[in-house]
């Protein structure tokens, strides 16, 4: 297969050094240094090892319930009007969201390590009750940070996470989101690490962290490219989902990165929330500049000397000022779109997607959803769109009730 | 020669031992972080470190965060402690060490960064967050500026990695004594002396040990083996402590408590 042009192989990163591009890298403490290498050096024997995968392959079939279906949205399309949607149903695996994905393979690698313990950020919940999941099942102990401000929106995963045996610390520093729960546990990682795993639940922090969340997550991509050549008999001509950090973006984008982009467009959707000023959104593509947030180079959302700017999202899973290296290389590559759909949007797709189709998504997934809408009805109908539906609503109807009834006023 | 150089050959060839207390720079305000620094001088300091605040300061504990925290709020960023210290310097004989956030360094350049430290009489940096393996341009631009760069060694990095990271860097080493985020505890760690010889042996640069120093019983053991004691988050609890008795008397809180930690240097155990 020849092309025109000399498109970067995508594929082989990041180089050994944890770069893609002039993104990623390790930025941490000495203190840390040690604990990153021992990461990067099990996960490389066990992707050699054929029992890790058989022992991954088989607790993502037998206990997440993968595959999780590819569903054509009939009544969705009608309402956009335009090319055909399909959901990616993540919001179906088990603990309601692809964060399970990585937090069985990394509680899979802890175990390896021979660590009893692991630790976990969290925005919108999700990824703690995973990790909390994971640590129930392979019996380790488990603290998840999340800041207080999350802790009231996201009220009903704080009490999935304690009945599940995690304790749940509450991060009142900063702005009390994802980001100060992430300081926080990277801070209790550089006490613990030599008995303790940090599960990230994203793409960003030091590598090898990027490339390890992203290899897990792309079970996702790989499952949806065979089912769309079986259910519609070709690649989908458009792949669209939500970027906070970007896992699940990176997860279904990963295995279409090397199709030519006139074949199969990619689109990671931000959150624009209120406004595109600053402190207003959560658009770190969009609206950033580079810089290292959480020990790695990345776009980060910034002032003009580099303080981390304050920012908004009514989706807890995206209220966060930085983006994985991935994606910002992706992004400079050209390979794939960033959009922002605003706090209004997403609320909007919400209630559609919702009445349309019985399916309550998370308020991450909705911004998706929002943006996908917009795309179709400028699309021919012979035209396929896939809307990765990274999670489902259940943790959100709190805030979005108050949200819907806010706006109404 | 660097400042830094000349002040550890001139303790080394007296057998004397260096304080380096650490202060947020514009904790309570930029007048103050001025005040305070021929204070700590006369107190007995060798070497300030200046703490550049940041947002996101994941190696630093709730004190220095906190400290961090209140000297954003009041607007403090790298070009008014540059104007901060190019003011002052002159009246100084006391090195001063830049203690800053990679991306800070990122943001103005790299190469600039170090430019306009040296252009305003800073004499050396630490980058706490910036590895061994991505440190080549930050050295590079501090050779040219003729600042030293001193890298850290935590309890955990292997002998022959501290080894590189010694190669790697100038000035001093910047021992960790405990694995963790700076704050204060109450003892040292007992393997500290071992840890230490064992860097002699793949060093001759000074050995300037921080993380949980406090009190003044610390910096004669820190002493005993290392070559310098630095002390920040018990100096930045005093700060926060005094925030709001003025100026006045921060400086002189702070001043009082630092002649006391140096009293470490000169009593033997």
């Amino acid at each position: 297969m020849s092309t025109p042009t000399a498109t970067p192989d995508l594929t082989h990163l990041p180089d050994p050094r944890g770069r893609f591009g002039e993104f990623g890298g390790v930025y941490v403490p000495e203190t840390l240094v040690h604990a990153v290498t021992q990461v990067a050096e099990e996960y490389a024997r066990a992707q050699k090892d054929p029992g890790f995968k058989r022992q991954l392959d088989a607790l993502l079939r037998d206990y997440v319930g993968r595959e999780t279906p590819l569903y054509f949205a009939k009544r969705l399309t009608e309402q956009a009007g335009g090319a055909r949607i399909y959901l990616k149903r993540e919001d179906l695996a088990h603990t309601g969201a692809h964060k399970i994905n990585n937090a069985l393979g990394q509680a899979l690698l802890t175990v390896r390590m021979g660590k009893r313990r692991i630790i976990a950020e969290t925005g919108a919940g999700q990824h703690g009750v995973a990790t909390a999941t994971a640590a129930a099942v392979f019996g380790l102990e488990c603290d998840v940070f999340m800041g207080t401000e999350d802790m009231r929106r996201q009220k009903p995963n704080v009490t999935r996470m304690r009945l599940l045996g995690a304790r749940v610390v509450p991060v009142e520093s900063g702005s009390r989101t994802l980001k100060d729960a992430t300081n926080a546990a990277m801070r209790d990682w550089m006490e613990t690490s030599g008995g303790t795993h940090y599960i990230i639940g994203s793409v960003v922090g030091p590598h090898p962290f990027p490339m390890i969340v992203r290899d897990f997550q792309s079970v996702i991509g790989r499952e949806c490219r065979a089912q769309c050549l079986e259910q519609i008999g070709r690649l989908p001509d458009h792949v669209i989902a939500c970027v906070g950090g970007g896992s699940n973006a990176a997860g279904i984008f990963y295995p279409f990165v090397s199709d030519p982009v006139e074949q199969v467009k990619l689109t990671g959707v931000e959150a624009g929330g209120r406004s595109p000023n600053t402190g207003d959104h959560a658009a770190s593509i969009s609206f950033g500049k580079p810089g290292v947030l959480h020990g790695s180079m990345s776009y980060v959302l910034q002032d003009n000397d580099g303080q981390t700017a304050p920012v908004h999202s009514i989706s807890a899973g995206l209220d966060y000022p930085g983006v994985g290296p991935e994606h910002a290389y992706w992004h400079d590559t050209g390979r794939v779109s960033y959009v922002s759909v605003t706090d209004k949007q997403a609320i909007e797709a919400f209630q559609t997607l919702t009445r349309c189709e019985g399916i309550i998504p998370a308020l991450e997934s909705s911004h998706a959803v929002a943006y996908a809408l917009e795309l179709s009805a400028k699309m021919p109908t012979d035209k396929a769109i896939v809307i990765n539906l990274s999670g489902r609503g259940d943790k959100d109807l709190d805030e979005a009730v108050r949200l819907i009834e806010a706006a109404k006023e | 020669m660097n400042r830094v150089d000349t002040i550890f050959n001139t303790l080394r060839a007296s057998g004397q031992k260096a304080l380096m207390p650490f202060i947020t720079a514009g904790d309570p305000d930029l007048a103050t972080t001025a005040a305070m620094l021929p204070a700590l001088e006369k107190a007995g300091a060798s070497i300030v470190e200046l703490g550049f605040p940041f947002s996101d300061p994941i190696a630093d504990g709730p004190v220095i965060q906190a400290s961090m925290t209140h000297a954003l709020a009041q607007g403090v960023r790298p070009g008014a402690i540059f104007d901060m210290a190019k003011a002052h310097r002159q009246r100084l004989n006391i090195a001063l060490v830049a203690m800053v956030s990679y991306t800070l360094v990122h943001r103005i350049g790299v190469r600039e960064f170090a430019r306009r430290a040296a252009a305003v009489g800073i004499d050396g940096l630490i980058v706490p967050d910036l590895t061994l393996e991505e440190s080549a341009p930050m050295r590079e631009a501090a050779r040219n500026e003729g600042l030293v760069c001193s890298f850290l060694i935590a309890p955990n990095t292997p002998i022959e990695r501290a080894k590189e990271i010694a190669q790697a860097s100038s000035g001093f080493i910047y021992l960790l004594a405990r694995s963790g985020i700076t704050g204060e505890r109450s003892n040292l760690p007992p393997d500290l002396g071992e840890r230490v010889e064992a860097l002699r042996g793949v060093t001759d640069l000074p050995i300037a040990v921080g993380f949980g120093i406090a009190q003044r019983e610390q910096v004669q053991s820190v002493v005993e083996v290392a070559d310098a004691a630095i002390v920040g988050s018990a100096i930045m609890r005093r700060v926060a402590d005094l925030r709001e008795e003025g100026a006045a008397k921060i400086v002189r809180g702070v001043a009082e408590f630092v002649s006391d930690l140096a009293e470490g240097l000169r009593q033997k155990l």
